[in-house]
């Protein structure tokens, strides 16, 4: 079997990647799809250590499930959003959505 | 045999989400982003946790990729330049391999990064007991039914926003 | 040879095999590894043998239907028309347009049929006989269906093509808005049975199939099923005439033989999930003495299930992309909704958690009589709202003639 830090690290990879997606990126849809994969890495993370540490109590997998719930939630309101700005602005490049600042 | 399929695994998985940061083509990051989620679906399988597996694939594949998907091909930019990062990349991904070398020291720590350890045995009908669980009163009902609230919330948020007035 | 029984063929067919490699030396990993490799290549030869003859018998089914003989030139009756279409199909000339997103362009058919043959690992064809006896059987064929959907998308959208793009967002809408009456429908079957395992739900319906205790959701799994695959009366999706025939416009030759592959496969791969879900799968007289019998009562009542499909296919007129969302949305999913809540109540009133069972007989009765209640309410209100539309559109009719006579 594979030893718990091996997914322990797979999920710090892809947080990592998912937050410089984050950061790094001009089009708000994949900022969108960066911050799913940090929430799949937290979701490797649960889940392994459900796997690892208490695997009779189903803890983990609830926790996980409710991770899930709120990623579907966020994405559809997070995409709403985008098509509402989209259809005021014809472009969704977040560098220059900065009519609040001063 | 079991490190092989990890490891192609967490081929998938960290390929795809590299894919999904560095892609200019959005669609083509999207693309990535179904692969990586389903390469995190695989590792579920994995971990014994196949109800989860097969709730990934359904949610996050069927449901959110192919939203994420539609909105993208509605979407046209016009003057398209090709740059797919901001101004600030490079100190992002200063930040970002710090972080990572950061949390693999902290992880060293605890759980150290060797080849022994293996996982426990479990009685394996974890589908069971997760269902008692989240209807139990003593267990997480609560935090179900306020979920359901969430995603009701979320639906009808999703229509009022994105909604084209209606001219009065 | 010792134990090597007839009446138990393939499992002792699999026994032999194994026990060869084991005298062999082969090692255990190895084993799991060649056997597991045997049962997929036959999870995907068996789907892809089929319709060979079903392609074969729906069209000399809908000739019949239409008065007319059917194919008949090609070997005994037209029984091997099928080989000269696949031989033209394969030797046309492969077509990559210039625009087209090369990566997306070729794997949306390949996605297509993969994930129609993914379905087939989770059906039980006899006692012991099944691809992979998951205990999340149902959620895996929910989740595998959606793959569909994605091929449909990519395939849309990598053929830079404006109609193409159309057809194929109509496609998906269809698609995924008949997912929801699906997946409400298939956990009824889940509730009877207690476990999402195919094999153990068949097991459970040796006391009564479950399309006698939950006919509704027989019958919304098989529309819904039917609209997922985009055939008759809901082939909007790929029809001849409609926006140029669909999202494989740009597609020739052998991708457009997938598609098509993809979909027929798929028809009577619902007929054999609800022969399973809702008719007891392999179930039948002497199987248990018997059980590769299972097989052949399995290939049965697929077959049956099918005919009924092509059937509902000939007879049935297209319907239009409003009509159809209407339909679901304002009919299938609160019937469905309705239904599982009802069936849920009466499980637990019938199985108490404390408290002996009902009788089996009685049991089924109760089921059946209040899917009959559900279904005739539901009738009863959707003929109300009909009638009331009705008298509304004639209102106005006969006030805008009065005022026209008056005026």
């Amino acid at each position: 079997m594979v030893p718990l830090s091996w997914y322990l690290v797979v999920a710090a990879a892809l947080f990592c990647i998912g937050l410089f997606g984050v950061l790094a990126r001009r089009n708000a849809i994949a900022i969108l799809m960066s911050i799913e994969l940090m929430l799949n890495a937290v979701n490797i993370n649960l889940v392994a250590f459900w796997r690892y540490q208490s695997p009779n109590q189903p803890i983990g997998m609830a926790f996980a499930v409710f991770v899930f719930v709120v990623a579907a939630a966020e994405v559809a309101v997070g995409l709403a959003l985008i098509i509402s700005i989209y259809r005021r602005r014809k472009h969704i490049i977040v560098e220059d959505m900065d009519l609040l600042k001063w | 045999m079991t490190t092989v399929v990890f490891i192609l695994f967490s081929l998938m998985v960290l390929g795809g989400g590299l894919m999904v940061v560095t892609a200019s083509n959005i669609v083509h990051a999207a693309g990535a982003l179904i692969l990586s989620l389903f390469g995190v679906a695989c590792l579920y399988v994995l971990l014994n946790a196949g109800f989860l597996a097969a709730v990934q694939v359904l949610v996050y594949i069927g449901a959110i990729a192919i939203l994420i998907i539609f909105t993208v091909m509605l979407i046209r930019r016009e003057g398209e330049d090709r740059l797919s990062f901001n101004s600030m990349w490079s100190g992002v991904l200063v930040i970002a391999v710090l972080a990572f070398v950061g949390l693999i020291l902290i992880l060293n720590q605890v759980w150290p990064l060797g080849m022994e350890g293996g996982a426990p045995d479990m009685n394996l009908d974890p589908t069971v007991q997760l269902g008692r669980m989240l209807l139990d009163p003593a267990g997480y009902v609560l935090p179900f039914e306020v979920a359901s609230i969430l995603l009701l919330s979320a639906m009808i948020g999703a229509i009022v926003i994105a909604r084209e007035k209606r001219k009065e | 040879m010792d134990d090597f029984r007839v009446a138990d063929l393939f499992t002792s067919i699999g026994r032999l095999w194994t026990n060869w490699l084991v005298d062999l030396g082969v090692s255990d990993p190895w084993i799991l590894f060649i056997n597991s490799l045997i049962g997929a290549i036959l999870i995907v030869v068996i789907p892809v043998t089929i319709v060979v003859f079903t392609i074969m018998g729906e069209r000399k089914i809908i000739g019949r239907f239409q008065d007319r003989l059917g194919p008949n030139r090609v070997g005994p009756f037209g029984f091997l028309q099928t080989v000269p279409d696949v031989v033209k199909l394969l030797t046309k000339e492969i077509i990559t347009p210039d625009h087209v997103d090369k990566v997306m362009y070729h794997i949306a058919p390949m996605m297509s049929v993969v994930a129609v043959l993914l379905i087939w690992a989770v059906i039980p064809f006899a006692p012991n006989v099944i691809g992979a006896d998951l205990d999340i059987g149902v959620i895996y064929f929910v989740a595998v269906a959606s793959f569909g959907t994605l091929a449909v998308l990519f395939a849309g959208w990598s053929s830079n093509n404006k109609y193409a793009l159309v057809a194929a967002f109509r496609a998906v809408a269809q698609l995924i808005s008949y997912e929801v009456p699906l997946v409400l429908s298939l956990l009824v079957p889940v509730l009877l049975a207690s476990s999402m395992s195919m094999q153990t739900i068949v097991e459970t319906q040796r006391q009564g199939w479950f399309v006698i205790l939950a006919p509704i959701s027989m019958l919304i799994f098989f529309i819904s099923s039917t609209a997922e695959i985009g055939r008759s009366p809901f082939d909007l999706l790929e029809a001849d005439s409609e926006i140029v025939a669909g999202y494989n416009i740009e597609y020739s030759g052998m991708k457009f033989a997938m598609f098509f592959l993809g979909e027929w496969i798929h028809a009577f791969t619902i007929c054999a999930l609800t022969a399973t879900l809702f008719f007891g799968g392999w179930l039948g007289p002497f199987v248990t003495q018997v059980p590769a019998l299972g097989v052949v009562y399995f290939f049965l009542k697929m077959f049956i299930l099918y005919f009924v499909q092509v059937w509902i296919r000939t007879t049935m007129p297209r319907l239009r992309i409003d009509h159809l969302l209407n339909f679901n949305w304002k009919f299938l999913v609160p019937l469905a909704l309705a239904n599982l809540m009802v069936m849920s109540l009466v499980t637990r009133l019938l199985n108490p958690i404390e408290g002996p069972a009902a009788d089996p007989v009685v049991q089924g009765a109760v089921f059946f009589g209040a899917n009959l209640v559900l279904v005739v309410a539901a009738l009863m209100i959707v003929g109300g709202v009909a009638r009331r539309a009705r008298q509304a559109q004639e209102a106005q009719r006969f006030r805008a003639v009065a005022s026209g006579v008056q005026g």
